[in-house]
């Protein structure tokens, strides 16, 4: 297998949002422009399935000019050298050395997941995780849906599940309704954002909706079959064929970590400009912070004036981000989770998926890097995006630093950056 | 476009949606991806790359993620691996 070598001048890691407007930004710019993705097309996960051929917002976006921008999909960063300004990648049939002069990262968050008994049933999955399959071809007219969790992200699961003909039977919120109704009311000072909520109304119409309520329990043979839930102090079971859980995000932060950039409460620091603590490497979107679609976009645009020498004219974009930035702190406080959760394991519940660690096994062991030591938890495929954020919840386990390879990669791929890297 | 793609599953040829993920289509038939270490059946948690517990065998390759992978025309599929 060959590796690609290739040279940009602004490489930008993620195709959601603030990539692409990255991108666009470069490419006007005049600079040779590169983005990488590990999923099958650009858009990320809030435009999986959108094409550059309608009228929508994420066409605009997604229309990137290809004189002056290579896109590179299906292919994941494994590795990175900020020395030599390279990053490794690999994709099904091929693998790619990446020189760059700058570099922005926006790689995006995942859903954070909590533990529960039965939670590792097939058709248990992620609510984007569900809306992301649906989108890639999974039917679900007419099956039964739970919807649970927190954050907003359920309530535009549950209106895109609902709108394409599945039985949303109910969307189970965590939060308390006293902290949702503020959070409502917050939001007054960003209109368009309400515009978003209204929006998903009508999809979501006759779609029951309760606060306070979260899993207890998945149940199955083999295969899912209802959950059981907590709701307003009750338990309530509900028959399901899917169960869409996800509670809230967490930043997608390893390759930034690995760069050496400064890492502050799990997020990546910025300055103004979008720059990182390390030369030349930018960030934006959700590593820096949970802020939505908007926040995104104007990172993006930011990062890549910046990165192209027109920082100068980041003033009006810059001005427009500042608007939005209480926004994220404010979805962290509304959707904080309920400490009733760390409760739900049983000493035989899998934490670790990869592992198959259970509860039981981790509970001796003071930190993450013990519990590693002794157990294997975290040391799977998945090197602790799943298992970490749910320790981190369940125990105050704080992460390790990162390691390369981020992902798992081929044999070939690992040599071929001992080779070029001498290391 | 291809009105539907074909693909083999554990032998058994069957036919897809184009642009459907191979994750989509097993699930979609309740087919599970793969065992876990302790031997349970497992399917895809987050849909995007980051748990690969969707991991199949494509092709003679084993540990390829199903849900991002497009099904391409003749693709063998394999289940049920570590």
């Amino acid at each position: 297998m060959a590796a690609e070598k290739k040279c940009f001048d602004v490489l930008i890691v993620g195709g959601g949002p603030a990539g692409l407007a990255a991108a666009h930004r470069s490419a006007r710019a005049g600079a040779s422009t590169g983005i990488v993705d590990d999923n099958p097309a650009l858009g990320g996960q809030i435009w999986r399935g959108e094409t550059p051929h309608n009228k929508s917002e994420a066409a605009k976006w997604l229309n990137l000019p290809r004189t002056h921008v290579e896109i590179l999909t299906g292919t994941h960063v494994f590795h990175a050298d900020a020395r030599s300004r390279t990053l490794f990648a690999e994709s099904r049939l091929a693998n790619f050395e990446l020189h760059y002069n700058h570099l922005i990262l926006a790689t995006g968050a995942r859903e954070r997941f909590l533990p529960f008994p039965g939670w590792t049933l097939p058709n248990v999955m992620a609510a984007g995780g569900l809306q992301a399959m649906a989108k890639s071809g999974l039917a679900i007219r007419g099956k039964r849906i739970v919807v649970a969790g927190t954050g907003p992200l359920l309530l535009a699961v549950a209106a895109y599940l609902a709108k394409h003909g599945a039985n949303v039977t109910m969307i189970c919120e965590q939060a308390s309704f006293t902290r949702l109704v503020r959070f409502g009311l917050g939001l007054a000072a960003q209109p368009s954002k309400i515009v978003q909520a209204l929006g998903l109304r009508r999809d979501l119409a006759g779609v029951p909706f309760s606060a306070n309520t979260w899993p207890m329990k998945a149940k199955g043979n083999g295969v899912l079959q209802s959950v059981v839930l907590s709701r307003n102090g009750h338990t309530q079971e509900l028959a399901c064929d899917y169960l869409a859980c996800g509670f809230h995000l967490v930043p997608n932060i390893e390759l930034l970590a690995l760069l050496g950039c400064n890492i502050r409460n799990g997020f990546v620091e910025v300055d103004e400009f979008q720059k990182t603590s390390v030369e030349n490497v930018y960030c934006a979107g959700e590593p820096t912070a949970i802020g939505g679609l908007e926040s995104s976009l104007l990172e993006g645009e930011i990062a890549a004036l910046s990165a192209t020498g027109l920082q100068d004219a980041t003033g009006a974009l810059r001005h427009k981000r500042g608007k939005l930035s209480s926004f994220a702190t404010r979805l962290e406080t509304a959707f904080t989770i309920r400490p009733d959760l760390r409760t739900l394991c049983e000493a035989d519940t899998i934490v670790c998926r990869c592992e198959d660690v259970v509860h039981g096994r981790l509970t001796p062991h003071p930190s993450w890097r013990a519990a590693k030591l002794h157990t294997r938890c975290g040391m799977g495929p998945c090197q602790g995006r799943v298992c970490g954020p749910a320790t981190e919840f369940l125990f105050g386990w704080q992460p390790d630093s990162v390691r390369p390879p981020i992902y798992p990669a081929r044999f070939e791929s690992l040599a071929f950056v001992e080779h070029e890297l001498g290391a | 476009m291809p009105e539907s793609t074909r693909i083999v599953v554990n032998g058994e040829e069957i036919s897809t949606q184009p642009g459907a993920t191979i994750a989509a289509v097993l699930a979609s038939r309740g087919i599970a991806c793969r065992r876990s270490v302790t031997g349970d059946l497992r399917g895809p948690l987050c849909g995007m790359g980051i748990c690969y517990e969707c991991r199949v065998e494509i092709n003679g390759i084993p540990n390829c993620r199903s849900c991002q992978t497009i099904c391409e025309p003749g693709m063998e599929v394999s289940t049920g691996g570590g």
